[in-house]
């Protein structure tokens, strides 16, 4: 474990063979050190709120161990702060030597970290500091840094330098740690990028066996169906199953479909615009598609500028549909400028849905919005209006630099701003148990426990669940993501990383362990996340349930809130 | 007649790097500490991938740089390593005009690639082949 301190520039390694024997690294490993680093009610934009980096076991052995796991208190939620990210972040990590890397203290003067295998520099970032584009950034220091192949680079843009509460960091220029602010967290501690390098070499007493499981894994990966989804058209061949569905959460969820969702589908854009296939490191997937944006300048003829951007299914939902911007050219153009300020997409769409509908009631006028007219499907008033979220020039900016919560809590509106334990919500209005995992997800995540999935199928099957017994699918659900989250394992890849071939893996690596033990430890660490987050002041019973869910009609019909509610009680008394 | 790896298409490569994690496999390692093969991206990944490999030079450049004559000529092509004649001097990394010769930090050796093939059986979307 490597420990930073960005006040006094200084740093150590230290051995805690404790920490990942008992919770194997990833989250697990994570939220006991953001217990022990964060103290109580810390402000997420001081120097006291640590940053938390941490990888897994099988990072560097198997394909697709490939995420980093960040933890930190999140200045979006004021409470758990968890992100994870892939790219080369992980393998770059281990291969640098360390299963972890805490960040503490604050630096007065802008700074970027360069660790290479055991040696970190403390790079002066003053010159750095205020490139607004993201892109920029990354461009700059990979020429300054070596490691070419080897090595992550994360950065902010200016939105994390601003400390706009939902900043994200980039890495590999299309990945991100997109939620829950830790782009923010960068921002407060003047830290504007980490690039980390290494090469070292992880040895393994049985390779025959090892050579095996890995064979096994890889062919899973493939050459059967599992991954075909993430890997032909990727996430974005969601939008029109859900629209058709009636899903698809729409115009701030005034609607739950919309006209010419083609025009956004996955289908359409691999069809005219895809221009990239990548993958993160140790993944033969490659999910990450990029668009290629082709556009002429309007003063000189015969120049065309070529941008590559990034797409995938929640952006286009947060971005797409809940802002009414259906034309691919101008959502490409949205997602662009998302990127380029360094932003995360989900928490920006859902909050510009809410300020649309806002402004279209009347509760906020042209005198917040600083005369930009937010209308549904202006893609260029939006890019205008998120430069203003970024640099804030006054209050309404500032507010809706705060996330939705925030801002309906100040000008009103809170009946359709839509969030959950603080965090926006992703694009699923398929039914109770989506809505469950939003309020019961320690992240407020539709990642934590899929209920999403648990909608599509009751919606086909025509099954009908207690709260009860839907609150038991999601407990199960999401402890056993904490195992596969402390082995950083994509969560795309969980239908190949099933219990009994993760305790293979886990043998290769002379661990020898059971599922129910897996399970057990799976349980702890979830505990462990909501004892942080009540630390942090969480109350289960106080969540507010958005109005605007309940009106509109889900493909399993109106939802009820006291049926979401016992849902969230009988999930939190499982957690007793 | 004698194989040798080639690149067929960069283009294709999505940097997934699964080459790489392969040849240090080879050994029954996990990372690339070993590996002869590199993949990366050439001037950010929007732009794609540069996959380097030995070329198996005919008349290889770092064979003639080497004070040890640790490397010798491999029957069609590129080097082959006597590891307990190599002094770690580097000059053969020096010498390859493709950057395809790759330093392994805690052996102090270079990873000379011996054409095997291994990689390709992990390559998904056909970037690399073993060719005659």
């Amino acid at each position: 474990m490597l420990y930073v301190d960005l006040s006094r520039r200084s740093f150590h390694v230290e051995n805690r063979p404790d920490l990942f024997e008992e919770y194997l690294g990833g989250v697990g490993v994570a939220i006991r050190l953001l217990a022990e680093e964060c103290p109580p009610n810390t402000d997420p934009l001081g120097p006291d709120n640590p940053i938390i980096f941490s990888v897994g076991p099988l990072t560097g052995l198997f394909p697709m161990a490939s995420k980093t796991i960040a933890m930190f208190k999140s200045p979006l939620t004021g409470n758990l702060g968890e992100s994870h990210a892939g790219g080369r972040t992980a393998s770059a990590i281990r291969m640098a030597g360390y299963g972890a890397i805490v960040i503490r203290g604050s630096s007065e003067t802008p700074v970027y970290l360069a660790i290479h295998g055991d040696k970190v520099y403390f790079r002066d970032a003053s010159g750095l500091w205020g490139v607004e584009n993201s892109y920029t950034v990354g461009r700059v220091i990979r020429e300054l840094e070596k490691g070419a192949g080897f090595r992550t680079i994360m950065r902010i843009g200016s939105a994390g330098e601003k400390m706009v509460s939902y900043a994200s960091v980039v890495v590999e220029t299309y990945r991100h740690f997109g939620r829950l602010g830790l782009g923010a967290v960068f921002g407060s501690k003047k830290l504007k990028a980490i690039v980390i390098s290494g090469k070292y070499s992880i040895k393994i007493r049985d390779v025959g066996y090892y050579r095996n499981v890995y064979d096994e894994i890889f062919n899973l990966a493939v050459k059967s169906l599992l991954m075909k989804k993430y890997h032909d058209i990727g996430t974005s061949s969601n939008v029109l199953p859900l629209n058709e569905l009636k899903a698809l959460p729409s115009f701030n969820l005034k609607e739950t479909s919309l006209e010419n969702a083609e025009n956004i589908s996955g289908e359409n854009l691999a069809q005219k615009y895809l221009g990239r296939r990548i993958a993160c490191s140790h993944c033969p997937v490659a999910c990450i598609h990029l668009a290629t944006l082709r556009e002429p300048y309007e003063d000189e003829p015969y120049f065309y500028k070529t941008t590559m951007i990034p797409y995938d299914y929640e952006p286009l939902y947060a971005l797409g549909s809940m802002l009414g911007v259906t034309d691919p050219v101008e959502w490409l153009k949205l997602m662009d400028e998302v990127e380029i300020q360094g932003l995360d997409a989900i928490s920006t769409g859902v909050t510009l849905a809410w300020a649309t509908e806002a402004y279209e009631r009347g509760i906020i006028t042209s005198n917040e919005t600083l005369g930009i007219e937010l209308k549904w499907g202006d893609s260029n008033s939006y890019r205008e209006a998120i430069r203003k979220i970024v640099h804030q020039p006054n209050e309404f900016y500032s507010a809706l630099a705060r996330g939705v919560e925030y801002a309906a809590s100040k000008y009103g509106g809170l009946d359709f701003a839509l969030s959950f334990g603080g965090n926006e919500m992703p694009g699923y209005h398929t039914g109770p148990a989506a809505y469950l995992t939003f309020s019961t997800g320690s992240r407020h995540s539709h990642l934590d426990s899929a209920g999403y999935s648990i909608d599509e199928e009751d919606a086909k099957t025509g099954v009908n669940r207690t709260p009860k017994e839907i609150a038991e699918i999601l407990f199960r659900e999401e402890s056993w993501r904490q195992i596969l989250s402390s082995l950083v394992l994509c969560f795309f890849a969980r239908g190949i990383y099933t219990p009994e071939i993760v305790v293979k893996t886990l043998r290769v690596i002379g661990l020898d362990t059971t599922e129910e033990s897996l399970r057990k430890t799976g349980v702890e660490i979830l505990k462990n996340k909501y004892l942080f987050k009540i630390r942090e002041g969480f109350k289960p019973d106080l969540l507010r349930i958005p109005r605007r869910i309940l009106e509109k009609e889900s493909p399993l019909g109106i939802l009820n809130e006291s049926f979401i509610r016992e849902g969230i009680m009988e999930f939190f008394k499982m957690l007793q | 007649m004698v194989k040798r790896l080639t690149v067929l298409d960069t283009e294709k490569c999505v940097g997934c790097q699964l080459c790489m994690f392969a040849c240090s496999r080879r050994f029954g390692e996990g990372g690339f500490a070993k590996s002869a093969i590199h993949v990366k991206s050439i001037g950010g990944v929007e732009r794609g991938f540069a996959v380097v490999v030995c070329r198996a030079c005919p008349s290889p450049p770092c064979m003639k740089v080497c004070i040890t004559d640790a490397l010798t000529l491999r029957k069609g092509g590129g080097v082959i390593l006597n590891s307990s004649k190599c002094i770690g001097c580097g000059r053969c990394v020096e010498a390859c005009p493709f950057g395809a010769i790759f330093w392994d930090d805690e052996a102090n050796k270079p990873n000379i690639c011996v054409h095997c093939g291994y990689c390709v059986n992990y390559c998904h979307y056909g970037v690399i082949k073993l060719k005659e």
